[in-house]
């Protein structure tokens, strides 16, 4: 009934190749693209846009880009939050030292900074693997964070540590500091997500994506094949990098405004971009995007169900949320190893051939 | 048609009638679970007693009921500006964050919002400087009052001599424990003294290089800037390397019971700042204990009863109270919105025979607050732990500090942030 290619006649490589092959795909692609644009701007409430909305479309910038790294070239990183920070830091670096700057150069720019961290952090994927990898890059992750709380410099000498956004407008909407309002910052992220996904969608699709894949499949034999295991691997790095970076940036410039080093970009938000690439699915894009609205939206779902709804206290719901959280996320890997994005896949087979069983 | 117009009619009086019927909305963000519960459980349970009680006893403040709204930080930023979210539209008055980190995050948001804050004793310090900041409030007094009332417990000890002597400064590595540094370093130009600052990182339950390095060190004094579990892995620290307890002074965050207790005999003697007084030898608690112990009305599980965090909880809503007081006095209205709120903030007096009628006689130093100065008089005691009988007391009378040291960075610092952000200073 659902996703048949039955009638669909492609005439080009072009049409064949597209990233959404079915009509249908490409018609539910379009609608949610006019609910992000412009239902959801129209309908959200502050709230609503502050607690799940923001920290979704971030999120999910840092997501694809970790899912570039880990599940694209298979090189697992826990570095994300030190990764978030440089990215936030090179922001205020660069919007407290250029204040002509228009802030999206310098988002993009704090993305270029952090990528070239990540090029660093980077080389010592080339000798070890691995577990030992995963190690290297949580050494990146402390070093990071000890470095932007020690230096000065990196906090213009403030006396508590923090850095603070300033104002910035965009078209002449502010978008960053006290008086930024939330749609403009909405639309900021939004399209620095949309854009970004695009990117990296035909980046993955394309000669890099395949490189990478190749490494993470088997390096030796991808070595063998004439695939640069150097340039493939720093690539993988530096753009990742530059993802994640560019979501820290707005993580700090547009969302938080003020931010500390040691909790805003602690171990636990390279953690979390890890469980939504987890949960999410490796190796997707669009596991990437599910992942990261399951990781947010779930435990505020929770908190107003159970504290607004029912009414319970909210230290009880806080411990309930940990544990239901968790539990929910064991039963999603033991159902689904292979994560949400493999579930939809399922579904969408068995809507190919639904109503028979073959 | 008629049916029509009455409906409307209905649904526009119930839309219209609802604010009238409104509560003064108290915002709490507690923090009962996380590395920090142990410290957060006692404050907000002081914090929605207190209210609970002028609830039953008074019927709210000058007749109007009050409604606390709880909500988990965990003690984290990004879950406290989502709380702010989620508690500001319902007319909320005053935010009390309770986290020198969300304090930092909402003093923008909630000064273009219109709502004031008040960071008791933390937050950002120069805040005190009401022109820059006409939406926060930090009295009765701040870190930097703090830094300095440790410096002068020092010098009351050496007969106001300290030159050379060593004064480590253990604290927790965040915008919190970093406040106090500027001044500590004034300070120590001025006094002569040696600092080092010997940072912990969150959560604070690793401490151990840190204080070998006090061992091989050997400072005359350690003063530590400490919340949460760090507090108690501190003392008990310490107490491991035999530091000698009457030479280590806590903030007023780093002395509590909950800290000391932990350590056991070992932590006898170890002393903190106070912002008021320790214990429940005071009136007030009878009536605390008749309407709201009692009545099993009591927040949480009701056994942080009159410990130090949790009358600095009640001390929290007392003032938030007398402001509440002063802005009706001020407005002639009952129902006072948070305009009305920061006017009152902003007017408030507190003096001897206000705690006396309060029923808590010399509670807390005089208190006066005006837009200059947001601060309030930055007057602080001293406290110690005595093991075997559990109890905190004061030893010292609540003195004033530093104030041409303070005022001049407090000066320093709101200048450059009005300048960052394009602020004219003005009274507003």
């Amino acid at each position: 009934m659902f996703y048949r290619e039955v009638g669909e006649f492609k005439t080009s490589y072009r049409s064949d190749q597209q990233t959404f092959p079915i009509a249908l795909d490409r018609t539910g692609f379009l609608v949610t693209l006019a609910f992000a644009f412009v239902i959801i701007p129209l309908t959200m409430s502050e709230y609503w846009a502050q607690a799940v909305f923001l920290p979704f479309l971030i999120f999910g910038i840092a997501a694809i880009g970790l899912n570039i790294l880990t599940g694209y070239c298979g090189q697992v990183s826990l570095g994300s939050g030190g990764f978030m920070a440089v990215g936030a830091y090179s922001c205020y670096k660069l919007m407290t030292g250029f204040p002509d700057m228009n802030i999206v150069v310098c988002i993009l720019l704090s993305g270029g900074v952090t990528a070239f961290v990540g090029l660093l952090f980077g080389l010592p994927s080339l000798r070890i693997k691995g577990f030992y990898l995963a190690v290297a890059t949580l050494a990146a992750q402390f070093f990071l964070v000890w470095m932007f709380n020690k230096v000065g410099w990196f906090y213009n000498y403030s006396a508590s540590g923090q850095i603070t956004a300033p104002e910035r407008e965009i078209f002449g909407f502010i978008v960053t500091g006290a008086k930024a309002e939330t749609l403009p910052v909405y639309y900021v992220c939004l399209v620095m997500l949309f854009s970004l996904a695009i990117l990296a969608r035909n980046l993955t699709r394309g000669a890099f994506g395949r490189k990478w894949m190749a490494i993470r499949d088997m390096d030796i034999a991808a070595e063998i094949i004439g695939v640069n295991p150097l340039m493939a691997k720093l690539t993988a790095f530096a753009v990742s990098s530059f993802y994640v970076g560019i979501s820290g940036a707005l993580l700090f410039a547009l969302y938080l405004g003020a931010v500390e080093v040691g909790e805003a970009f602690s171990i636990q938000k390279s953690f979390l971009i890890l469980f939504m690439i987890i949960i999410g699915g490796l190796g997707s894009i669009f596991g990437s995007l599910v992942g990261a609205a399951f990781m947010i939206g779930m435990p505020v779902l929770l908190k107003n169900l159970l504290v607004t709804n029912l009414g319970w206290p909210g230290d009880i719901a806080a411990h309930l949320e940990f544990m239901i959280v968790g539990l929910l996320i064991v039963v999603f890997l033991m159902l689904e190893p292979h994560g949400l994005a493999m579930l939809w896949r399922i579904i969408k087979e068995k809507l190919r051939i639904w109503p028979f069983a073959h | 048609m008629k049916l029509k117009h009455a409906i409307i009619a209905a649904f526009t009086g119930v839309c219209v009638a609802t604010p009238v019927l409104a509560d003064l909305v108290f915002p709490a963000l507690t923090y009962r679970t996380g590395a920090y519960a142990v410290s957060g459980i006692p404050q907000a349970d002081g914090y929605s007693d207190y209210f609970t009680m002028l609830n039953e006893r008074d019927g709210g403040i000058g007749g109007v009921p009050i409604k606390v709204v709880e909500c988990e930080t965990q003690y984290n930023t990004e879950k406290g500006v989502e709380c702010y979210e989620k508690t500001k539209g319902l007319g909320a008055l005053v935010y009390q964050p309770m986290s020198t980190g969300i304090t930092y995050q909402l003093i923008p948001k909630a000064s273009a919002d219109g709502i004031p804050i008040h960071s008791m004793g933390y937050g950002r310090t120069s805040a005190a400087n009401g022109k820059v900041f006409p939406y926060v409030f930090n009295y009765p007094a701040n870190y930097w009052n703090g830094a300095s009332a440790v410096v002068n417990h020092i010098l009351e000890l050496n007969n106001g001599n300290i030159k050379g002597k060593k004064i480590a400064l253990v604290y927790h590595n965040s915008g919190y424990g970093k406040e106090p540094i500027r001044t500590l370093e004034e300070l120590a130009k001025k006094h002569g003294f040696e600092l080092s600052l010997l940072p912990v990182d969150h959560p604070g339950q690793e401490q151990k290089s840190q204080w070998l390095q006090i061992r091989r060190e050997r400072p005359d004094y350690v003063t530590m800037w400490g919340w949460g579990v760090m507090n108690q892995v501190a003392i008990q620290e310490a107490a491991n390397i035999r530091f000698p307890m009457e030479n280590f002074i806590g903030i007023w965050w780093s002395g509590s019971e909950n800290d000391v207790i932990p350590a056991g005999a070992a932590a006898n003697g170890y002393k903190a700042l106070a912002l008021h007084a320790p214990g429940m030898d005071f009136p007030l608690f009878d009536d605390m204990k008749k309407h709201v112990y009692d009545k099993g009305k009591a927040a949480g599980s009701g056994d942080q009863i009159g410990t130090i965090l949790y009358n600095r909880g009640m001390f929290q809503a007392i003032l938030a109270a007398e402001a509440v007081k002063v802005a009706q006095k001020m407005s002639g209205k009952k129902d006072i919105g948070p305009a009305e709120m920061r006017v009152g903030m902003e007017n408030l007096k507190v003096d001897q025979s206000m705690f006396s009628s309060l029923g808590l006689p010399n509670f807390a130093p005089n208190l006066e607050v005006s837009c200059e100065n947001h601060g309030g008089a930055g007057l602080v005691a001293v406290q110690q732990w005595d093991a075997n009988a559990k109890t905190w007391s004061l030893v010292s009378d609540f003195k004033p500090t530093d104030k041409d040291v303070i005022n001049m960075l407090i000066a320093e610092d709101s200048s450059a942030y009005a300048k960052e952000n394009n602020i004219t200073p003005k009274c507003m």
